[in-house]
């Protein structure tokens, strides 16, 4: 036995040491195709979206360089400031309601969605995840329209002095189109949370019954850190829902009325490609990027503190 | 007695789950009935929200099927996603392998670079991207759209296809090695076929998300006929905008084939898209 293992043991490592430089080759061979296309139509971007942003050039003509005027302009120009407040705005509706519309699901629920119910739910729930944003845009545009179904619901139950045209009503426009983010992703947090919710020990809420706690103790102290990592998933992925939106708004409001559904992503796409403006569009797309890696760095933090 | 108490408790519960879930699911279902109401109203009028029409149009479907010219969308999107999900899913399993078994030397720093890439928004890199294929000469034709694709579901396939290699015990790679397989062998002999359901779910993810990009294509290519199936709808509702039963109708009709294949898929949908959210 130990005659045949110990020559093996002590001769594998010189074939690899002989090997290394070509394995090393043929390990970036793998790597090599994902590389190219990435640096040709991501890294180079990023990279010349940063150099526009330093230029004032209309897409054709000389460009010409201006330094960071055009940042100044982002951080300045009322206008362009109220794409940014309303993409956060976006964030109220599209993070914060799915996320506690699910963890109070999760709650009621708590155990395995299972049997043929759990499947239909399961099914339905993910639809608006498997469509395209812009269909879930058109058909709640038709929703929220002043003779759509919600002003006739609102008509059915007394409340008719509330109908209006909502995507053209400077008030609720905003509020509006966070409706319908929320909508598309309530399906998925809820899912997710549920299914988090189902891995959590069970005698820990056995537990927390003995020790007389309220329903309100046991969703804090048991269900919300049990689910942080589900809770951080939800939150990662609704914020750069929020802060990059560009379907919904482009196809329910086109930024409009006045401006007050304008977001950075719609207002990147309209300063380029309407207004000529390539780098001031460019400086805030900068700025959009920064904003999302600032937003969502401190989440993951949050997220993965407890494992240590 | 404290045991009956919980038992009532739980059904109750049982029972308001339930109808809050069904709530829910109602909530769900209420846009696309809605379309479907008004899409059965005889064209060109303003219907009301929720209305069994007395003298449903079926025909609006065809008139709808014909103005969005259906067909070559369906095949121009057919094209697009047999070009972008093999090429995005090969290149990503390779670098996914490369990058968790063989590890050559500064590839750390290669996968946190892909890695910067999960949360970047399209709006960053759209612009350049325009003039990029403006350079290439691929401006309107359905290369703008399936290039940047490719290079752009790069790390989440890598992120995805990592993590599955990074769980495959090293002692399936030693065996073959002792076996004298090559890399190249190991990979396709061994790892790919252990890597089924992993590669299976990146596949149905970035179907789904070729089949529905809408900035790229908006951007890059004019003609709709040479966009996504969302790309058109976005130029379907600029066209037809105003008449409410058309645009249902056809809106309807370019929904079908993801909502077709995902109620056929409903399992490995579901499970990509649970686990595609966690690791992305």
């Amino acid at each position: 036995m130990t005659d045949t293992s110990m020559p093996s043991l002590r001769q594998n490592p010189r074939p690899r040491n002989s090997r290394r430089g070509r394995g090393t080759l043929v390990a970036w061979l793998f790597i090599a195709p994902a590389l190219l296309f990435y640096t040709a139509f991501v890294l180079i971007p990023i990279s010349m979206t940063a150099y526009y942003s330093l230029l004032r050039w209309n897409g054709i003509g000389a460009m010409q360089f201006r330094g960071l005027q055009n940042y100044l302009t982002v951080l300045t120009e009322p206008d362009l400031l109220t794409t940014i407040g309303n993409a956060f705005q976006l964030v109220l509706y599209f993070t914060v309601l799915p996320v506690g519309i699910g963890l109070g699901i999760a709650q009621v629920i708590r155990t395995h969605l299972g049997g043929p119910f759990g499947t239909t739910a399961r099914t339905i729930l993910f639809i608006p995840q498997v469509i395209p944003l812009v269909a879930a845009g058109i058909a709640w545009s038709w929703m929220l329209a002043s003779n759509g179904v919600i002003n006739q619901l609102l008509s059915a139950v007394g409340l008719g002095g509330w109908t209006r045209g909502w995507l053209g009503d400077f008030d609720f426009a905003l509020p509006a189109v966070g409706i319908i983010g929320a909508w598309v992703l309530l399906g998925l947090c809820t899912m997710l949370l549920v299914t988090g919710i189902a891995k959590i020990d069970p005698t820990l809420y056995e537990a927390a019954k003995l020790d007389g706690a309220s329903g309100w103790d046991e969703f804090v102290n048991v269900t919300v850190p049990g689910l942080r990592q589900e809770i951080g998933v939800c939150v990662t992925v609704t914020v750069i829902a929020a802060l990059a939106s560009f379907d919904i708004v482009y196809v329910a409001t086109g930024g409009g009325p006045g401006g007050v559904t304008n977001v950075p992503g719609l207002e990147i796409y309209r300063l380029a490609f309407a207004h000529r403006q390539v780098g001031l569009a460019s400086a805030l797309a900068i700025v959009l990027m920064i904003l999302v890696i600032a937003c969502i760095l401190p989440i993951q933090w949050l997220m993965r503190e407890p494992r240590k | 007695m404290s045991g009956t108490a919980t038992m009532k408790h739980t059904s109750l519960g049982a029972f308001a789950a339930r109808g809050i879930l069904v709530l829910l699911m109602f909530g769900t279902l209420l846009p696309f009935i809605t379309m479907f109401s008004a899409a059965l109203a005889p064209s060109g009028t303003y219907p009301p929200g929720l209305q069994w029409p007395t003298d449903p149009q079926w025909g609006n479907f065809v008139d709808a099927f014909i103005a969005a010219k259906l067909d070559r969308l369906l095949l121009s999107s057919i094209t697009i996603v047999a070009f972008v999900v093999p090429a995005s899913v090969l290149f990503g399993t390779m670098a996914g392998f490369g990058l968790a078994k063989l590890a050559p030397r500064g590839s750390q720093f290669v996968y946190l670079l892909f890695v910067l890439g999960l949360t970047l928004p399209l709006e960053v890199v759209i612009i350049p991207l325009y003039y990029e294929m403006q350079w290439l000469g691929l401006l309107n034709t359905k290369f703008a759209i399936i290039l940047p694709l490719i290079g752009l579901f790069m790390p989440f396939s890598i992120f995805w296809m990592r993590a599955h290699f990074v769980n495959v015990p090293a002692e399936i790679s030693e065996a073959a090695e002792i076996d004298g397989a090559n890399p190249w062998q190991q990979f396709w002999r061994v790892q790919v076929p252990l890597a089924k359901p992993a590669v299976l779910s990146l596949a149905i993810l970035q179907f789904l998300w070729t089949w529905n990009s809408f900035l790229l294509p908006l951007v890059l290519v004019e003609v709709p006929l040479e966009r996504t199936m969302a790309g058109a709808l976005g130029a379907f509702q600029g066209q037809w905008g105003t008449n409410i039963p058309l645009l249902c109708a056809g809106s309807l009709l370019i929904l079908a084939p993801t909502i077709i294949i995902f109620v056929l898929f409903q399992k490995q949908f579901v499970a990509a898209l649970l686990q595609g959210a966690v690791k992305g």
